[in-house]
């Protein structure tokens, strides 16, 4: 699409993409969820998958700070303190991702409800992306269902062999080395599974391996799975929430497991995100959490085909 | 050994892959909510022009592949191999008849190709669009029937064989379009 000379996107785009944060804001004002302005500088992410972009002699003691992949953890310390139902609405940043649904800026939507559970907070995902995409059928699903369905294989169950005949059988090939067994149901949720979910429907997935429960608390019932959740909607990952795990324990551990990940994979081994650990341990109020691509859900309300025609060239 | 990380990786761009130099002719970048990202890379083999599709770790690295395209003059062939002349070096090149391919049906001595060389040795010959060339063997002409649409079979001096207008006589040179393996016109000279 032809950009605006300066790689932002056409006037009547960015009317609408306005109109579509108004409507947001709007959404949360009704039903009292205050809005928070975290700061976009502090601690490196701990997930291996994330790669933070630094940001040289930013922190308050001059060091390096890296620009915030999610507000998570300066949310989290925000509800310790007492802040209540509270969202953001504004950039984030994943270094190394770009392509047609991918950019290293991006405008991410995430807010936290006090005493919700997932499936709770599930039912208010669906009523805000309504409300940019309009109506549609809502369609619950668990991650293991879908990957039977999807995939013919049982994702908590199956050996690796299994589900390394079912890439094969999908054609997927991955380069030089054999998959992990996260990497595997990866592949198969990013090439096959998740672009066949949400067709005509708001479909949300839940019920995550517990070796993907990243901040989700694992489900009593099935420890095997987590209390987390994804929303699709044809065929794209809109949203991520969790159930919140608010153990300081176990995210510590966590944390410290996510750090030998990287160590492994020799990845930047950063320090633990004792800003968020010290929010649990002040004690974060039992609540549910969602971050939701916003750049993604304006795309398919305005029927753009790439981030770039709703941010523009630069975005 | 140069090297290009997935973060470059862009139609065109040539690597390495189990020993064959591909070109990639798309490529996505995919990623799990939470997760290993991954480019998922339709490629074509530069050898067998087959194209695949493979999945990278984003952030891996491949080999890329020495492959460059130049234009080369046809010298001559001996059945087995094709002989090419680099027309500022002088430098020869040859290339055996599975890298020629089609393109053997089209050139004669003389016609500039270009010729996609793989750590220096031809990978694939392609014949210029249009080439003019002499009809060795047809039917007789039919004199002035210019417009019934009517075509026969010409043989060319290079051995090809394309349908022409019935008007069209032997010794006549022809322009011919390569891509089609078609007839476009008497040469103009």
């Amino acid at each position: 699409m032809a950009g605006a000379p300066c790689g932002v996107a056409d006037g009547a785009t960015v009317r609408r993409v306005g109109r579509a944060l108004a409507r947001i804001r709007g959404f949360f004002a009704e039903r009292d969820v205050l809005e928070v302005q975290p700061p976009c500088l502090g601690p490196a992410a701990m997930d291996p998958a994330l790669k933070s972009i630094p940001v040289s002699g930013a922190s308050a003691d001059g060091t390096t700070a890296y620009l915030q992949t999610s507000p998570e953890s300066a949310m989290k310390a925000m509800l310790a303190a007492g802040s209540g139902d509270i969202y953001y609405l504004g950039p984030a940043w994943r270094g190394g991702e770009r392509g047609r649904w991918h950019a290293a800026e991006f405008t991410l939507l995430e807010w936290y409800r006090i005493g919700f559970d997932h499936h709770r907070l599930m039912d208010e995902v669906a009523a805000l992306a309504a409300l940019l995409v309009g109506e549609r059928p809502v369609e619950r699903c668990t991650y293991r269902e879908a990957f039977r369905r999807h995939a013919g294989v049982d994702p908590l169950t199956d050996p690796d062999a299994v589900l390394a005949d079912a890439l094969t059988r999908q054609g997927i090939q991955l380069h030089g080395t054999t998959p992990e067994r996260d990497e595997a149901l990866d592949l198969l949720l990013s090439h096959t599974v998740g672009p066949a979910l949400g067709r005509g429907t708001l479909t949300f997935l839940d019920g995550f391996p517990a070796s993907q429960a990243a901040l989700a608390r694992l489900d009593e019932d099935d420890p095997r799975t987590a209390r987390r959740f994804e929303l699709f909607i044809d065929g794209l990952e809109i949203a991520n929430g969790y159930h919140e795990l608010t153990d300081a324990r176990a995210q510590r551990e966590r944390f410290r497991a996510e750090q030998a990940e990287r160590r492994r994979a020799g990845q930047p081994v950063h320090a633990l995100d004792e800003r968020l650990l010290t929010a649990l341990e002040q004690g974060v109020p039992d609540c549910a959490g969602v971050a939701l691509g916003v750049d993604r859900l304006l795309a398919l309300a305005l029927g753009a085909q790439s981030l770039r025609e709703v941010r523009g060239a630069d975005g | 050994m140069a090297t290009y990380s997935t973060n470059e990786f862009k139609g065109g761009l040539k690597i390495m892959l189990d020993g064959d130099p591909y070109s990639i002719v798309e490529n996505e970048f995919v990623k799990p909510g939470k997760g290993q990202a991954f480019n998922r890379v339709k490629l074509r083999n530069l050898k067998t022009n087959r194209v695949v599709e493979k999945t990278f770790k984003s952030g891996e690295s491949v080999e890329a592949a020495d492959v460059m395209e130049t234009e080369l003059q046809y010298l001559y062939n001996d059945g087995e191999f094709w002989y090419f002349m680099d027309p500022t070096s002088f430098e020869q090149k040859a290339a055996p008849a599975g890298a020629v391919g089609d393109a053997a049906n089209w050139i004669k001595e003389q016609d500039t190709c270009t010729v996609i060389l793989w750590n220096d040795a031809p990978l694939q010959v392609e014949a210029p669009n249009f080439v003019d060339l002499k009809v060795i063997e047809t039917d007789p002409g039919v004199r002035g029937d210019t417009s019934s649409g009517g075509t026969k079979p010409a043989k060319l001096e290079t051995g090809a064989t394309v349908r022409v207008p019935l008007f069209i006589e032997e010794g006549e040179v022809l322009r011919v379009d390569t891509r089609k393996a078609e007839y476009v016109s008497r040469a103009k000279d």
